[in-house]
């Protein structure tokens, strides 16, 4: 007899219950049920799973001690970053976005699921503010996408081909947005300088009339705060093309908005807002506009607005130039397509603003600058190590040029592991023109200790 | 005292939490704090510049416009907005057709926060357990689906279209031909025409014979051809209706060497009983967040995990996660070929949704999916017989032979005939009642709509009140319909008067496009 009597998710499981509702639609068995699937394609056999376990306890000491194999970043001391960062999560955040109501809602309508809607809203208002822009987007997957459809929405607003980017940009971001974007545009690098910052005069060899724009991030994928963001937009808006700018979000308490110097469309990852790194699954993507009708109308997402109803003095929400949407009435000639993405973070990332303020936006911001600041300066003692290789300004991850030790970064790495220490990521094979190099991140979250421990560690390891 | 009567199986006194909340940055108060961040440690910004290290030009200066509230005023504010939000852990979730909501075990949720500080480049020696939590669930998939292989990355139902598409481009640019159009039907997921067309694929719709609500297979051949790059198709299709021939259009399209890519949001009523690769799909997607339980998050964090025959895992985006009998490892053979999808997500995919849905799958086992499947469509049938025998309620295709799935689509066009009363009206009354109801996709292509999905989570005392519930808001369309036309009453708000949504000029997209905009 295959089924499960009295499954405690599935309350119509009980046998009871089970054979009053299948006479009701004049049945006997389950086996009458799916009466239009043709023989041929049934499953006969029970399909080859693990049997289920016989208590909620079973499955909790399994996965348990499945883990328990595990180690993380807080039990080590950890200076991974490259796209995934660790910073404080307040407790509120996961108290919010653990609420049953957020974290089980869909798909309902602006009445039921107003809260929804008024937090997501509220979201886009303060990132808004975050990044000096008017429109933000409920947040797509993650920053490679957000970073592809601003690539797709420039290339439909200007009707070019051609998009510019960075030599030193996330390899794995630059797959997704080449899958994304394969059939309408092209990839062109642009080298970057001993600083670290794009190259103007490269960058000007290439810019031509069917420049799409430049996609640039700042702080850059390596660190580095690009100090010609104005150039570079007055370069590619003087070809007709548009300023493409990726940042990290937590950065804006100090640094510049992209707006401030020529940016068109910013994009970038919610996760360093109150967001866990969940294995890289806290990432969530933002893209962000002016109020201005060519933008607005080639975001692919849902946008939330504020509108009036029925009843004077009412807040209400609905969905802003709906038919633009594949869930409009025009499918696959709306913008791209929308579905499930990653609204949970959307939510997260407005408390996490609201919760910060503009105090603790600027102040998290000056400490993740004066922590990695230190880091540099104490990783500079060792040995053989040269920090910030680039010499340049940067605000929370730095190159370590580890080229003058005669060892490897895997071979540091591991024996860093040994002593509990996440060390950077490994650059070798992504940039093989940076040698034996690896790129740290040091965060709000690192004491002085934390860092000392690193840079003694490193002493003894490359000794 | 009496006994109080609650024979009424209609909840006429609900009203939904309500607390004219408003936008946050009218709750902030210059000076207030919501956390206290601290300054570097002394020692530390003694050695540093700090924040003067910015290069001229490149620090902030305009005022960052955030709320100031202290903590409590955050919490209070969001908690409220929360109890603003018609969650599935408060409503009997059988209104949101298509949506597959279903019951998500808590001891999942709180397992996944286990992986909460893993960061996705830790060295594989530190993460074998969440590797091997990967590579069984690509295993369990497989075994679910006849599939050979799956890749977690795509991170929604839409993007594992998406990834569909693009491992059909990439096929296909390996054998070097040159195909360019994906054959779908209208009443699949609009994604699986908006999606390839991302991909750079022309799309043709199948339309659905007016009997059975299916295409038949000349329509098929009479658009199918030698620009046939694929066929991206959901069965059942949104209306509930499941193809019978389904094997013969899938061996219709391999003999003109085509692609078969199987839409399986609507799985849910097809565990254990049916499987993809043996009706000769090529390709597939779940979604994890629908089929296996893990919750929605009002829209995602999710997870489309898409899976592939042997002939096409060289085309998947790596890594994928193998086990070489000692040890779990990432394997990047794929990219070792020029055409495969490079990538589709960084790293690997929603972690904490392919934790949750091993969880689910865990604790059902083989017949507990089974179960789940036969369950969701006998309540399914249940709820279709009962409402099919209300004259305000028809459906399309509807012959006496064509047993609905696990969704079905109904139309109220005799209710909107007699009273005046439309599906519209009916969605927002039913939020009166704490319900959700979902009419189509659009556009419309049925007169009235109403797809309902009431899973194996409900009980059937659940649906009953469904049903009761409906039938109340059809008594009231013929004896008060003005009820109906300003409804809802009871919800959140009322009537939104959507009619500047559309408008550059007036939309309003943030507060401070609000401020500015709203005199």
């Amino acid at each position: 007899m295959r089924g499960f009597e009295s499954h405690p998710y599935i309350p119509n499981s009980v046998p009871d219950v089970q054979a009053e509702m299948l006479k009701e639609i004049g049945m006997s068995s389950l086996e009458e049920l799916h009466k239009n699937v043709p023989e041929l394609l049934k499953l006969k056999e029970e399909m080859n799973l693990p049997e289920a376990f016989g208590s909620e306890y079973e499955l909790r000491r399994h996965v348990e001690r499945l883990l328990s194999k595990d180690t993380d970043c807080k039990k080590n001391l950890n200076f991974l970053g490259a796209g995934c960062w660790q910073h404080y999560v307040p407790a509120i955040c996961d108290e919010i976005n653990g609420k049953g109501e957020f974290l089980t809602a869909y798909g309902g309508e602006p009445y039921n699921d107003e809260g929804r809607f008024q937090a997501l809203f509220e979201y886009e208002s303060m990132v808004a503010e975050l990044v000096d822009m008017d429109v933000v987007n409920v947040p797509t997957m993650d920053w490679a996408q957000a970073a592809a459809t601003t690539a797709r929405m420039a290339q439909r607003i200007t009707g070019r081909s051609t998009l510019l980017v960075p030599e030193y940009m996330d390899a794995e971001k630059k797959k997704v947005i080449e899958n994304y974007a394969e059939c309408c545009l092209k990839m062109v690098s642009v080298k970057c300088d001993c600083m670290g910052h794009l190259d103007l005069e490269d960058l000007k060899s290439k810019i031509n009339e069917d420049t799409i724009g430049v996609y640039f991030e700042n702080p850059g994928y390596l660190g580095v705060i690009e100090p010609n963001g104005q150039k570079i937009s007055d370069m590619v808006h003087e070809a007709g093309g548009l300023s493409l700018v990726g940042v990290d979000p937590i950065s804006l308490g100090v640094l510049a908005t992209p707006p401030s110097y020529g940016a068109d469309i910013v994009c970038g990852d919610l996760q360093p807002l109150g967001i866990h790194m969940y294995y890289g699954g806290g990432q969530s993507g933002f893209m962000a506009t002016r109020d201005e009708e060519k933008f607005v109308m080639e975001f692919p997402s849902r946008l939330f607005g504020l509108a009036p109803t029925s009843k004077p003095g009412e807040y209400g929400f609905g969905d802003v130039a709906y038919d633009r949407t594949s869930f409009g009435h025009h499918r696959e000639h709306g913008k791209e397509y929308v579905g499930t993405q990653s609204a949970l973070w959307g939510i997260t990332a407005g408390v996490y603003l609201a919760t910060m303020g503009p105090q603790g936006m600027a102040e998290v911001g000056k400490k993740i600058m004066a922590n990695a600041q230190y880091a540099v300066k104490k990783l500079n003692e060792v040995p053989g190590v040269k920090a910030n290789a680039f010499g340049s300004a940067f605000f929370k991850e730095f190159v370590v040029d580890f080229n003058g030790t005669g060892k490897t970064v895997a071979d540091i790495n591991k024996a860093l592991l040994e002593k509990g220490i996440f060390g950077g990521k490994d650059l070798s094979a992504e940039f093989a023109n940076l040698g034996q190099s690896a790129l740290y991140c040091v965060t709000e979250i690192h004491t002085k200790e934390d860092i000392d421990t690193l840079a003694a560690a490193l002493k003894e390891v490359l000794q | 005292m009496k006994r109080i009567d609650r024979s009424s199986k209609v909840r006429t006194g609900f009203h939904q939490a309500k607390w004219d909340e408003p936008i946050i940055y009218e709750l902030s108060t210059p000076g207030e704090r919501g956390i206290l961040v601290g300054q570097p440690e002394k020692a530390v910004a003694e050695e540093v510049e700090g924040e003067a290290a910015i290069p001229a030009g490149m620090a902030r200066n305009t005022k960052l416009n955030l709320p100031e509230m202290s903590q409590a005023a955050v919490l209070r504010h969001y908690s409220r907005l929360a109890q603003q939000t018609l969650g599935a852990d408060v409503n009997i979730e059988i209104g949101q057709g298509t949506c597959t909501v279903k019951y998500s075990p808590k001891v999942n949720d709180q397992l996944a926060n286990l992986v909460r500080e893993y960061h996705p480049l830790q060295d594989e020696s530190t993460v074998q357990g969440m590797l091997q939590i990967f590579h069984e669930t690509d295993k369990y998939m497989c075994e679910i689906s006849g599939m050979d292989r799956f890749s977690f990355q795509p991170s929604g139902g839409s993007q594992g279209i998406m990834t569909m598409a693009s491992l059909i481009r990439a096929y296909f640019k390996d054998k070097g031909e040159d195909r360019d159009e994906i054959i779908t039907t209208i009443y699949s997921h609009p994604s699986d025409a908006a999606a390839p067309h991302v991909a750079g694929f022309k799309i043709i719709f199948l339309q659905p014979d007016p009997k059975t609500g299916v295409p038949d297979l000349e329509q098929l051949k009479a658009v199918a051809g030698p620009k046939t790059a694929g066929y991206i198709v959901a069965n059942p299709e949104d209306t509930g209706v499941y193809n019978s021939h389904v094997k013969e259009f899938v061996d219709y399209i391999h003999s003109i060497g085509g692609l078969c890519a199987y839409d399986q949001a609507n799985a849910n009523g097809l565990l254990g009983v049916t499987r993809a690769r043996d009706a000769g799909f090529d390709m597939c997607f779940f979604n994890l967040h629908k089929t296996f339980s893990t919750p929605h998050g009002c829209g995602g964090p999710a997870c489309g995990a898409t899976g592939v025959q042997k002939d096409l895992v060289k085309y998947l985006p790596a890594p994928l996660v193998g086990f070489d009998g000692q040890k779990y490892f990432f394997d990047y053979e794929t990219p070792s070929n020029a055409c495969a999808v490079g990538k589709v997500r960084e790293w690997y995919g929603v972690a904490q949704v392919v934790l949750k849905a091993y969880c689910w799958i865990r604790s059902l086992g083989p017949n507990g999916l089974y179960q789940v499947a036969k369950t969701a469509v006998l309540n399914n049938n249940y709820l279709f017989k009962k409402l099919m025998e209300l004259p305000e309620v028809s459906a399309y295709y509807e012959d006496g032979h064509n047993q609905r799935v696990e969704q079905a689509r109904y139309s109220l066009e005799n209710l909107e005939k007699e009273t005046g009363i439309g599906t519209l009206d009916i969605q927002r009354r039913m939020m009166d009642f704490g319900m959700h109801y979902w009419t189509s996709h659009h556009p419309f292509y049925l007169p009235e709509p109403m797809t309902l999905e009431p899973t194996e989570t409900p009980s059937k005392k659940d649906i009953d009140e469904y049903i009761e519930t409906l039938k109340y808001v059809f008594k009231e369309a013929h004896e008060d319909p003005e009820t109906i036309k300003t409804a809802p009453h009871r919800s959140v708000t009322h009537q939104v008067d959507e009619s500047e949504m559309d408008d550059p000029a007036k939309w309003v997209l943030s507060w401070k496009t609000y401020l500015k905009k709203c005199e």
